[in-house]
């Protein structure tokens, strides 16, 4: 079958499961609950042939309810189909069913999940920090953990401190200017030529 | 400058007078083992340094010794991220005197482009930094300057007094102050848990 029928099979199969479904510039995203999500997963891997999970991510709508969002990227090898599933996770729950023992791949991009934004898996066979080291106090890539860090202390482990910022992160803006305007300056005026 | 004697090779055969200073200089300028910290990307121009079209060979550093029993000069070249920093300081503290520390890159000598919270904001925070070699990365021949830079650090150094510095200070405190030792940074150059405190 094609990639369309594919996906009208999928949502008249799963019907009341799929909360919403999105078709952007031929990119198709189904957002689910949670609780479902094993079982969608388990379908669209046996029965659908999404034998390939690309990434996992996660968003944080700092302010928003629910808070947070966690994306699975899926595709079908066979026929060349891409998937999008997308769950709302509050922050009072915070946690998932893991997919790793359907994809094997889930288990690292949970991990860096659970490392960047403290969204904890349920039954993950390993669920420690990646990226930063075990015992280290936050969640980077939240919202409300600023850009230059915090400082923290593990004696003979890590530490860390918050990187000066000299007036701010620079960010060019958009625009049509040149290059030269474009790009943000000095603070200090007598460092501009 | 070091006086040398002048040397006529006919008159007085095989043998030259000078200072002590400046014969162990240059034979530590001359040799210079690296120890590579390659971390990240100016790691691959530290390669390109060490292969056959730039050479750093050709100026003393002849093996890229990964034990750094062996090493003298330890070029770290790559972001330094606080995961990694305190490894870096371990093996900084296992090179024996005299050692040399070239921060090669931006990132190793002030955290470069990463104001984030992973990257230590320079090595300079945990080790004794002789030369820093500003690049992004640097090209080979500014590696090669920097290493240059350093031999002529070296000449000028007071050579056996580098030898033991922590020792000599203790047991002659009188000579701090013709030769202040190496400054100490975040715990000194043996040892010491950083602490945050002192830093911005």
């Amino acid at each position: 079958m094609t990639g369309d029928e594919l996906l009208d099979s999928l949502s008249r199969l799963l019907g009341a499961k799929i909360q919403s479904r999105i078709e952007f510039r031929g990119e198709t995203t189904f957002s689910i609950q949670p609780e479902d999500l094993h079982q969608v997963a388990k379908f669209c891997r046996d029965e659908l042939s999404f034998d390939y999970l690309i990434d996992i991510s996660s968003i944080d709508n700092f302010g928003d309810e629910p808070r947070f969002e966690v994306v699975y990227e899926l595709y079908s090898m066979t026929l060349a189909v891409h998937l999008r599933l997308k769950l709302a996770v509050s922050e009072e729950v915070c946690a998932v069913d893991t997919v790793s023992d359907l994809w094997p791949t889930a288990d690292w991009h949970e991990r860096e999940i659970y490392d960047m934004m403290g969204i904890r898996f349920n039954n993950h066979p390993d669920l420690r920090r990646i990226l930063m080291w075990d015992g280290y106090p936050f969640f980077p890539l939240r919202k409300d953990f600023p850009l230059e860090g915090l400082p923290s202390e593990m004696p003979d482990v890590a530490f860390t401190s918050a990187a000066p910022m000299e007036g701010g992160p620079f960010v060019t803006q958009p625009s049509t200017a040149t290059a030269k305007d474009r790009e943000p300056r000095a603070k200090r005026p007598d460092l501009n030529q | 400058m070091p006086q040398i004697a002048a040397y006529d090779s006919k008159i007085e055969g095989n043998v030259i007078f000078t200072q002590l200073d400046a014969a162990m200089n240059w034979m530590r300028k001359n040799s210079l083992w690296p120890m590579p910290m390659g971390l990240a990307c100016c790691a691959i121009e530290l390669m390109a340094t060490a292969a056959s079209r730039f050479d750093i060979a050709r100026f003393g550093s002849e093996v890229m010794r990964f034990s750094p029993r062996q090493c003298d000069v330890m070029i770290v070249a790559g972001t330094v991220t606080y995961k990694m920093a305190l490894a870096v300081k371990r093996i900084w503290e296992q090179m024996p005197e005299p050692k040399w520390c070239i921060a090669m890159g931006a990132c190793a000598s002030s955290g470069g482009m990463y104001r984030s919270y992973a990257v230590l904001q320079g090595i300079d925070q945990l080790i004794p930094v002789d030369v820093y070699v500003s690049g992004c990365p640097p090209r080979p021949e500014a590696l090669l300057e920097g290493l240059i830079r350093l031999q002529k650090k070296i000449e000028g150094e007071s050579s056996f007094l580098n030898q033991k510095p922590k020792l000599i200070h203790e047991l002659m405190p009188e000579i701090e102050e013709r030769t202040p030792p190496r400054p100490s940074i975040r715990g000194g150059v043996t040892g010491g848990t950083p602490s945050p405190s002192s830093l911005v």
